[in-house]
């Protein structure tokens, strides 16, 4: 049952209430404490928030990479498989994810074919014994039935889509011998080899220099116009939302806070934590005399609990008696615009036995 | 790559030279020479040797002169092949060491195949399967093999055998077959003996190898790649075996230089418990009567073996690592 | 359209709570994941024991070590039953007496139980005289036989001395010739390895094919070689001399494992953004290196070191099994097994396996230890 969204396309990922903890020896860490989202087909997706609000687990979660010992303990994500027809999205399945078998033989179907990873280090990202020929064409190989040798010619083709000159060259190259941006475009090569749906970029260009972030954002805006593709974009830099996204989710320890189109985000956040860091940019332009406003207090560990709204110990709009009694339910202002926050709504959040 | 290989030999000879010359100062270290100790033997049981024939044996072996002169004429015969006189035995150093060289060289390679096998499955097993019963299993037989001393090992595997199965393991054949010439059986009383020593100087080997091989598995599973591996949605056998052990053992063929000298050591000790016809027994009772040239001779070639294998080791490295290849 | 968002003045709110993961040092966060270890709590408290056992070892054994006694050669160890001389249970142990026949045909002893003498074994008897630690004199023994009755625990070996007594004078040396021998390795390998790391070049070069060639002998030949190079016992090479050199020699080729290790450490560090800026500030070259490099590598050199104890003993054990380490009348676990080196022998006198069994458990808690301080320093793994 695939509702439509803003663009009037059936969203290609549905995520509702996802809860993934992890069991350590220093405590239980809910890296995500209910998180619900839909994905927009054909769209850039940003998931923005602080180090360690969750936005990288929440990728892994979907693609059922969560390392242990990390476990998705409880929600729903619903992959709406298909295909674009006549500019129109047809779903042919909704696949529940978290249902899959561990590695099994239909995530393992799933993962390079339908949904791909990039990854933040380049330096790492790719395996420094095997040719980049070798770990791209392994990806056309497993998910298309070609022979070797076309699986090479194909990955040729993708490795100098991506924007390598030399293509046959340097798929005989090792990771090593590449630059960083010339890494990460291989990275892109890699994930994009078999046209997956869907393109998790966890903060890609965050190790990156300005100069080749800019390239690498515009590769991917082509790239995703020239296969309809649907893009998750993870990162902190408010920057690179604003260049590439066309809706954004806020995440803070574990939740999204707020979820709006980009637009609105920028010039209409509601929730306090989403102006505070739009507070905390610097911007040319403005008063060289002035202070900058960071957000008060620093991110707690993701071992604590905190009660009521996570928030409410840094939020300059700290209601006592309410914030920390509990946690806001989420509340849709209209056209889409959701927070989770006490000033819109005295909904609260039903609790349920996945703590 | 050959130029690596050109390199690495290069190496190989100029280490060479300054092993030949520690190996020479050892000789040198016992206070008094053999050449004393020998003449006075003599005078104890009633002969006596003339004159000249002490002076040419002086001159011989260079009793009287200064260090470097002394060096130079033994190396200038080591290198033609004249490794000394062994005093005890009354024969050329060099035909006691080759007629135990080859045994010792081939218990070693099958002891050094035999502890990598065993310690990469081993290692890759126990990283993949952390906390489960084998792996305790697994972790407790690694703590007795480092702990238990190779020859103490020997000794209770002997007694044992002797006592529960009633075998006689010592020694690589069966009383029958230690001067028959070779047959099929022969060969299968061989195997039945050598897995002995193989096991004994092996363990030692096995259980610390199997822990490193586990411990960088386990980084390597850390690793950012791995994850790109799987989220290709590769069998989880195969990212393990193609994309995790491949660079798990870089460090492992690092750690093979380390791996051989354990393995020789180990082999000497043992080879007196259990009475093996290898370098060991010999040397060391060279050692204990002061039988300098052929300790020396023994020394020696065990350090060329050594080289020769940290030789093959690098190779193996380069060959397994692009990166060491363009240093 | 968007309402000022409403905010309250700093003072009135609340502090977040912060768990206490995040405020400990390193240190107590080290000691925190060690004693969490059971294995390496075990290891820990298992040497501790038994490095005091070894201090009191003529106390704790019922015998002197020196004392050889030719009605008792190669005995076995004494049976103790918890029955007196009439067949009631008490719960006193009580040594039933061994007696000794020689057969002149074979011409070596025999020994047989004689249930009908029992010999009470008593606490705090006094016994053989003995010099605990070199300074305290005593005769008084923990347990024991009063009477001329002697108690062999652990039985006898072929000259007809206590292998209790043995095993245990044995351990002060086996036990701590690890330590001497490590310790000497830190220090030779540390100034080594930091000056050829830190300087590199050709410094670093010399260094570097030392230890190559070092490295290219077998362990035990070369110690063995370089014991027996040794002088013999005299009145100017006194037994203790030799355990020192002996030390020397162990740790001549185990300082090559530290000096590796830190080297690669040090040159890490070199390239590391805390040294650039302590360069910058005009540090010295001392500066660097002792007060922000080797307290980092400190808690590295710890693990190293623990883990190459074990090696040491077993090192010393070989070489005195051979005949090269130590040699009487000092005492260590590798010498008490020279007599156990058939397996005729060991098949007929088992007991003279005991300080075999003393290394391993040794060696097994060391293993534990050295295991548990490198899962504790590493602060990264789960």
């Amino acid at each position: 049952m695939a509702e439509k969204t803003a663009n009037g396309q059936p969203p290609v990922l549905s995520v509702r209430d996802l809860k993934t903890y992890f069991y350590t020896d220093l405590g239980v860490s809910r890296a995500l404490n209910g998180v619900n989202f839909d994905v927009p087909y054909g769209k850039v997706m940003g998931l923005v928030g602080e180090s360690g609000c969750g936005k990288s687990v929440t990728s892994l979660s979907i693609m059922r990479l969560v390392p242990k010992p990390g476990k998705i303990v409880q929600g729903s994500i619903v992959y709406n498989s298909g295909k674009r027809v006549n500019g129109q999205y047809q779903v042919a399945k909704a696949i529940e994810m978290t249902r899959l078998e561990d590695n099994g033989p239909e995530v393992r179907a799933i993962r390079g074919r339908d949904m791909a990873m990039i990854f933040q280090e380049p330096m790492t990202s790719l395996n420094p014994s095997y040719t980049v020929g070798n770990q791209v064409a392994e990806t056309i190989i497993l998910h298309q039935e070609v022979s070797r040798a076309e699986a090479m010619n194909r990955a040729i083709e993708i490795v100098g889509r991506v924007g390598l000159a030399n293509p046959q060259d340097i798929v005989k190259r090792y990771p090593h011998e590449l630059s960083g941006g010339m890494r990460q475009r291989a990275m892109v090569a890699l994930a994009l080899s078999c046209r997956p749906t869907i393109l998790f970029a966890d903060e890609p260009t965050t190790a990156l220099d300005v100069t080749t972030e800019a390239q690498i954002l515009d590769l991917m805006r082509e790239l995703q116009d020239e296969m309809g593709m649907t893009i998750v974009f993870i990162t902190h830099n408010l920057g690179v939302v604003a260049q590439i996204c066309d809706a954004v989710g806020v995440m803070y320890l574990g939740r999204i806070v707020e979820l709006a189109d980009v637009d609105s985000i920028f010039y209409d956040p509601k929730h306090p934590y989403t102006a505070a860091l739009l507070r905390s940019i610097p911007h040319v332009g403005s008063r060289t005399k002035a202070r900058l406003a960071p957000i008060r207090g620093v991110v707690p560990d993701p071992y604590t609990t905190i009660s009521g709204c996570p928030f409410h110990p840094r939020c300059d709009s700290f209601m006592p008696g309410v914030c920390d009694a509990a946690a806001p339910a989420r509340h849709d202002l209209g056209d889409g615009h959701i927070v989770r926050c006490f000033l819109y709504s005295d909904e609260v959040e039903v609790e349920d036995n996945g703590k | 790559m050959l130029n690596y290989i050109i390199r690495r030999i290069g190496y190989l000879f100029v280490t060479l030279i300054f092993v030949c010359i520690i190996g020479f100062v050892i000789i040198e270290l016992p206070p008094g020479s053999y050449l004393e100790f020998e003449i006075q033997r003599i005078r104890l049981l009633g002969g006596d040797l003339g004159q000249d024939q002490i002076r040419a044996l002086e001159i011989q072996y260079g009793v009287g002169d200064p260090f470097p002169v002394k060096f130079w004429k033994w190396i200038s015969r080591f290198v033609q092949g004249d490794f000394g006189e062994s005093f005890e035995y009354n024969m050329p150093a060099r035909t006691l060491v080759f007629a135990r060289l080859p045994f010792t060289i081939i218990i070693s390679v099958l002891t050094l195949v035999f502890s990598w096998t065993i310690s990469i499955f081993v290692g890759v097993y126990s990283a993949t399967h952390r906390r489960t019963v084998l792996d305790y299993t697994i972790t407790t037989l690694q703590f007795i093999g480092l702990s238990v001393p190779a020859f103490l090992l020997a000794l209770v595997i002997m007694v044992f055998a002797q006592r529960t199965l009633g075998l006689h393991v010592s020694g690589l054949y069966s009383d029958q077959y230690i001067n028959a010439p070779w047959s099929w059986d022969k060969f299968v009383d061989l195997l039945k003996h050598i897995w002995v020593p193989i096991v004994v100087i092996g363990a030692n080997n096995t259980a610390w190898l199997s822990r490193v091989m586990r411990s960088n598995l386990l980084d390597v599973l850390g690793m950012q790649y791995v994850q790109t591996a799987r989220s290709k949605g590769l069998l989880e056998r195969r990212v393990i075996w193609k994309h995790a052990v491949r660079n798990a053992l870089h460090p492992l063929v690092m750690v093979l230089g380390m791996s051989l000298p354990q393995i020789i050591s180990g082999e000497t000790i043992v080879a007196i418990v259990l009475n093996l016809p290898t370098t060991g027994p010999l040397y060391f009772r060279a050692l204990l009567q002061q039988d300098m040239y052929l300790a020396a001779s023994f020394l020696m070639m065990l350090a060329v073996m050594l080289l020769i294998g940290n030789l093959f080791a690098d190779i193996l490295l380069a060959w397994l690592d692009p990166r060491i290849r363009f240093e | 359209m968007t309402e000022a968002v409403p905010t309250l003045p700093r003072e009135e709110l609340i502090a977040e709570p912060v768990s206490e993961v995040g405020l400990m040092s390193q240190w107590k966060l080290m000691a925190l994941r060690f004693r969490r270890n059971k294995l390496a709590m075990i290891g820990l408290v298992g040497l501790v024991v038994m490095y005091i056992i070894m201090a009191l070892a003529p106390f704790l054994s019922p015998n002197n070590y020196l004392f050889q006694n030719q009605d008792y050669v190669s005995g076995p160890p004494t049976p103790i039953v918890f029955r007196d001389a009439q067949g009631n249970f008490t719960l006193r142990p009580h040594a039933i007496a061994i007696s000794t026949e020689l057969d002149p045909v074979a011409f070596k002893f025999v020994y047989a139980r004689d249930d009908e003498i029992r010999h009470p074994i008593k606490l705090f008897v006094r016994g053989d005289a003995y010099s605990m630690l070199g300074f305290v004199k005593s005769d008084l023994h923990l347990f024991g036989i009063e009477g001329g009755a002697r108690l062999y625990p652990f039985g006898a070996d072929p000259l007809g001395r206590d292998m209790m007594a043995r095993v245990l004078q044995g351990g002060q040396i086996s036990m701590t010739i690890g330590l001497v021998g490590v310790a000497m390795s830190i220090i030779f390998g540390s100034i080594l390895g930091t000056a050829s790391g830190y300087y590199g070049g050709i410094v670093d070069d010399i260094m570097q094919r030392l230890i190559e060639i070092i490295a290219s002998f077998p362990t035990v030949p070369l110690w063995a070689a370089l014991a027996a190079a040794l002088p013999t016992t005299s009145s100017t090479f006194t037994p203790l001399h030799r355990y020192f050199l002996i030390t020397v020699i162990l740790s001549l080729v185990n300082w090559t494992g530290l000096a590796r290790q830190l080297r690669a450490k040090v040159m890490s560090y070199s390239n590391s953004d805390f040294t650039m800026a302590a360069l910058a500030a005009g540090a010295s070259d001392a500066r660097i290196i002792f007060i922000h490099m080797l307290p980092n590598a400190a808690s590295h050199i710890i693990v190293v070191a623990a883990l190459a104890i074990p090696g040491m003993i077993l090192g010393e054990t070989s070489l005195s099994f051979l005949g090269l380490g130590i040699l009487p009348p000092l005492v260590s676990w590798g010498a008490l097994l020279k007599d156990a080196q058939q397996v005729s022998v060991v098949i007929q006198q088992p007991w003279l396996i005991i300080p075999g069994i003393a290394v391993v458990i040794t060696v097994l808690f060391f293993s534990f230890l050295g295991d548990g301080l490198r899962d504790a320093v590493d602060p990264y793994s789960i």
